[in-house]
């Protein structure tokens, strides 16, 4: 295989499905640039041309202008070659960056968020196939911002936003579980530029949207650090500021082993606090997305947060349907109301936890600030002894076999 | 003008109704007049039924569509108009060159309101058509097609009511009203075109309706849009894109009836007739006679192939020809000439006769080029199922009750053949009774979501991006 220039282009492609068209001619009148031409078999997008606004796309009646192929920008589908198919040709596997290539601040980082699981992580076998490292700081991904949604209350003491960033034209294929890295802009202390921030992505592969080629995220405003001194976390402040309209460097992707399995009747354990709960997000919506195929498969969520108000996403979890997920909050600050950790939640469900850790088919995930992991693992041995299983030896078994995964901050 | 529609008004619509009081109030008038036709002659049984319905929010792309559920009798039809083109002039005829007019030109007046007239009398007359469909309708998927389709129409009555009111005087206005009391089919107070007077029977008919009659009117519309009266203009490029939205039900309902018998041909291994339809199918024998007759009704539409009516019209710049401004000649046809078929002692003959004098036929032969892409996208299904038949449209002299080609009886490959021949072999060319009936016997109620039945196919994707076993049409 070769191996890809370290900082390939790539784009996506905007194609009409000639086995679906009816060539009624309505995109070509509709596009406001002309990027649309047809001859007596087939009409065409010309990629030099269009821009991607997708006027052509609502007034389409069949659907057939709504797909966008990963090409490289350098050798995307000519004319002739679309004016030739009678179908879309399958979408083409780009070249993966090999794994020496991620940057080493990056390495650094994805060591320590890993370091709770004790040991390497591999994908599940039925994961789907991560890019990886695709966009560098020397030739970044350049992300507009589509939305950026306050999710806690006003009067919250904790500012959460879900910021979806729209790329347009780029190719950013990244999975569910996977991370993208920020640059925020400006210098540091010490005059120099601002390292990479890296953030797990809030949604599924196929973005909040489908086919509109976006990635949201889970962002909370850092004010203070881990031992509580006040300080402006540099990239949560660049992002939760960002205005609808403006520009973000991305680089990334970056992960390839914190995914999720696709297999039918696989089931997800999910473990999170807080904005850990991006990539819950993701696998849920995902599964979501999914359930009218009745793959089986259950998901087990353990949320924690302060507060309702600061958990986020809590109106919308509320709206999932009970036989679809299994929901068990943890709110450690509500008023009135004793102390609850996500390992408390754990210990409660202890026989459905057991169950599941003992499920093959049931992978776990947890992801969140550093503090929770010790009480998390902690919970695990007691379950599992109470249920006369061998934590000790059941923990490199489910790394073993890619079922457990831990990335905290 | 503001592109964005106002649906807080009792007629949404983007031609600021509400600052001409005396149009809106005439409007305001007729539009009790048109919920009740609605009740009384649109779809059967419907009015409790919750559909997924698209609506325009604006005439920019971006608004194009708004999906939700509604109850048809509450759907906001509404009066919009494609955005004025800055600068636009007449693209052909004699006053070439100079700007559009934003009025009726007084010479011309009768002409145009008869156009407008006979367009906007074909829109209720196919909701009449196929009022009973939804009983028989073979998923929720297609049911909830039928309802989008009906509405529309409905919506291409009221764009052709808001001409006649706005440009037309009391002459409009009675026009208006006396669209609402023709029926299709009725022996007393028929509707105009002879089409729209043919009964939809069963699904296989609407779907060949849609394919073909709906691109009639594609081509009829795409002539309006040229004209030079620009409000008429405007109004027909919108209507055209939901013209579009038709021709796919048609052509995507029949590729599916095609997929479902090549499918089950395959699964018996069999091409015979009756064998495909013992097995619930309808066999593509039976499709391409109701092609031919769908086809060959729908070209008569065209109107006569020697015509001064068209001429004067392209002259005076009221209505052009299909993507006139794509055509690589003077916009004024006054020296150009275009061959005609006609039947000379027995046999046909190419004529030429002047451009001027033939415009249905230049017309009527974009319609069938159209066409014909559709078919071989049909026979692609056919082709890739390993099946060795293919479907064709027939001559173009095949069937036809106006014009100089009505004169003769002609094959569906093109043989003037006597009345005795005609009689012995029409039922290989046309619907017989017995094939209608089998078809009719095919028809019944599918609603479970996710069901489709045994003669079709369901569809690749659903609509708006949902699944295709998606509750398209809730009763209540």
């Amino acid at each position: 295989m070769a191996a890809a220039a370290p900082s390939a282009d790539y784009a996506l492609q905007h194609l009409i499905d000639p086995e679906v068209c009816i060539r009624c001619n309505t995109c070509e009148s509709t596009c406001p640039i002309g990027a649309i031409t047809h001859d007596s078999r087939n009409y065409v997008v010309d990629f030099s041309t269009c821009n991607g606004c997708n006027a052509c796309v609502p007034p389409c009646p069949t659907g057939a202008i709504d797909h966008w192929h990963q090409v490289r920008k350098a050798a995307p589908y000519t004319l002739d070659d679309q004016l030739s198919w009678d179908a879309l040709p399958a979408p083409a596997a780009l070249d993966v960056e090999a794994a020496d290539d991620v940057p080493e601040d990056v390495r650094r980082l994805t060591e320590i968020a890993t370091a709770g699981q004790g040991g390497a992580a591999s994908a599940p076998s039925s994961a789907a196939h991560p890019y990886v490292n695709l966009y560098s700081q020397q030739k970044p991904a350049i992300a507009t911002v589509a939305g950026n949604h306050r999710l806690t209350a006003p009067d919250a003491s904790a500012d959460i936003r879900h910021i979806v960033l729209d790329f347009g034209n780029t190719a950013f294929p990244v999975l569910e579980g996977q991370t993208l890295g920020i640059l925020p802009p400006g210098l540091d202390e010490n005059g120099r530029p601002h390292y990479v921030r890296l953030y797990s992505v809030a949604s599924p592969r196929d973005g909040e949207r489908p086919q509109h080629n976006n990635v949201a995220l889970t962002i909370k405003r850092v004010t203070a650090d881990h031992d509580g001194k006040p300080v402006q976390g540099a990239g949560s402040n660049y992002l939760c500021d960002l205005a609808v309209g403006d520009e973000v460097k991305v680089v990334g992707p970056y992960g390839a082993s914190y995914l999720m399995p696709n297999h039918a009747g696989s089931s997800l354990m999910m473990i999170c606090t807080g904005t850990g709960s991006a990539p819950m997000r993701a696998m849920t919506e995902r599964r979501r997305r999914r359930r009218a195929l009745n793959e089986g498969g259950e998901l087990l969520l353990f949320f924690g947060a302060r507060v309702a108000e600061e958990l986020p996403y809590f109106g919308p979890l509320m709206k999932l349907p009970k036989d679809f997920i299994d929901i068990n909050f943890a709110f450690s600050r509500a008023p009135g109301a004793p102390k609850v950790y996500v390992q408390d939640r754990i210990r409660a469900r202890a026989d459905k936890v057991a169950q599941m850790l003992q499920d093959d088919d049931c992978y776990i995930y947890v992801c969140g600030l550093k503090g929770m992991e010790a009480g998390v693992l902690d919970a695990f041995r007691e379950v599992c002894c109470a249920h006369g299983l061998d934590w000790d030896a059941l923990k490199p078994q489910l790394l073993a076999k890619s079922r457990l995964h831990i990335e905290t901050y | 003008m503001e592109p964005t529609i106002n649906y807080s008004e009792k007629i949404p619509n983007n031609v600021n109704l509400a600052d001409d009081r005396a149009l809106q109030r005439a409007l305001e008038r007729w539009q009790p007049e048109f919920r009740d036709w609605w009740r009384d002659m649109g779809p059967d049984g419907s009015a409790n039924y919750d559909v997924y319905l698209r609506t325009a929010v604006s005439v920019e792309p971006q608004g194009w569509a708004q999906f939700d559920y509604v109850r048809m009798p509450d759907y906001r039809w509404g009066i919009f108009l494609n955005p004025v083109p800055a600068g636009a002039t007449i693209g052909f005829g004699e006053h070439k060159g100079q700007p559009v007019w934003q009025d009726v030109p007084g010479e011309h007046r009768a002409n145009l309101r008869r156009i407008i007239v006979t367009q906007g009398d074909t829109e209720p007359a196919s909701v009449e058509q196929q009022r009973h469909l939804g009983l028989t309708c073979p998923s929720l998927y297609d049911l909830r097609n039928l309802f989008q389709v009906n509405v529309e129409e409905g919506r291409h009555l009221w764009a052709m009511v808001y001409l006649l009111h706005r440009y037309f005087g009391r002459d409009g206005r009675e026009e208006a009203d006396a669209l609402l009391t023709r029926r299709s089919g009725d022996a007393d107070n028929p509707r105009i075109l002879g089409a729209f007077n043919e009964k939809t029977p069963d699904w296989l008919s609407l779907f060949m309706f849609t394919y073909f009659t709906d691109r009639d009117g594609k081509f009829q519309l795409a002539a309006l849009a040229e004209s030079g009266f620009e409000p008429l203009a405007r109004t027909t490029k919108f209507m055209l894109t939901e013209e579009a939205h038709h021709m796919f039900v048609g052509e995507s309902g029949v590729s599916r009836v095609i997929q479902r018998t090549c499918d089950v041909m395959k699964e018996h291994r069999t091409d015979d007739s009756s064998q495909v339809r013992a097995q619930g199918a309808i066999d593509l024998e039976t499709i391409q006679r109701y092609l031919n007759f769908h086809y060959s009704v729908t070209i008569d539409l065209f109107g006569a192939d020697q015509s001064s009516n068209a001429a004067t019209f392209y002259t005076a710049g009221l209505k052009g020809r299909f993507d006139e401004s794509k055509r690589n000649d003077d916009h004024v046809l006054k020296g150009r000439s275009y061959p005609v078929q006609s039947v000379i002692d027995g046999a046909f003959a190419e004529r030429d006769v002047p451009m001027l004098n033939a415009l249905n036929e230049v017309l009527r032969d974009d319609f069938i080029r159209d066409s014909i892409g559709g078919v071989g996208r049909w026979n692609k299904v056919i082709e890739k199922a390993g099946v060795p038949f293919r479907l064709s449209v027939p001559h173009k002299a095949f069937h036809r009750k106006i014009g100089t080609l009505s004169q003769v009886r002609v094959s569906p490959d093109g043989r003037v053949v006597s009345d005795a021949a005609w009689n012995t072999s029409v039922d290989q060319w046309l619907p017989s009774a017995g094939d209608r009936a089998f078809v009719a016997s095919l028809m019944g109620r599918v609603v479970e979501p996710g069901r489709f039945a045994g003669w079709i196919a369901p569809p690749a994707v659903g609509v708006n991006r949902q699944p295709v076993n998606f509750e398209y049409v809730r009763f209540n």
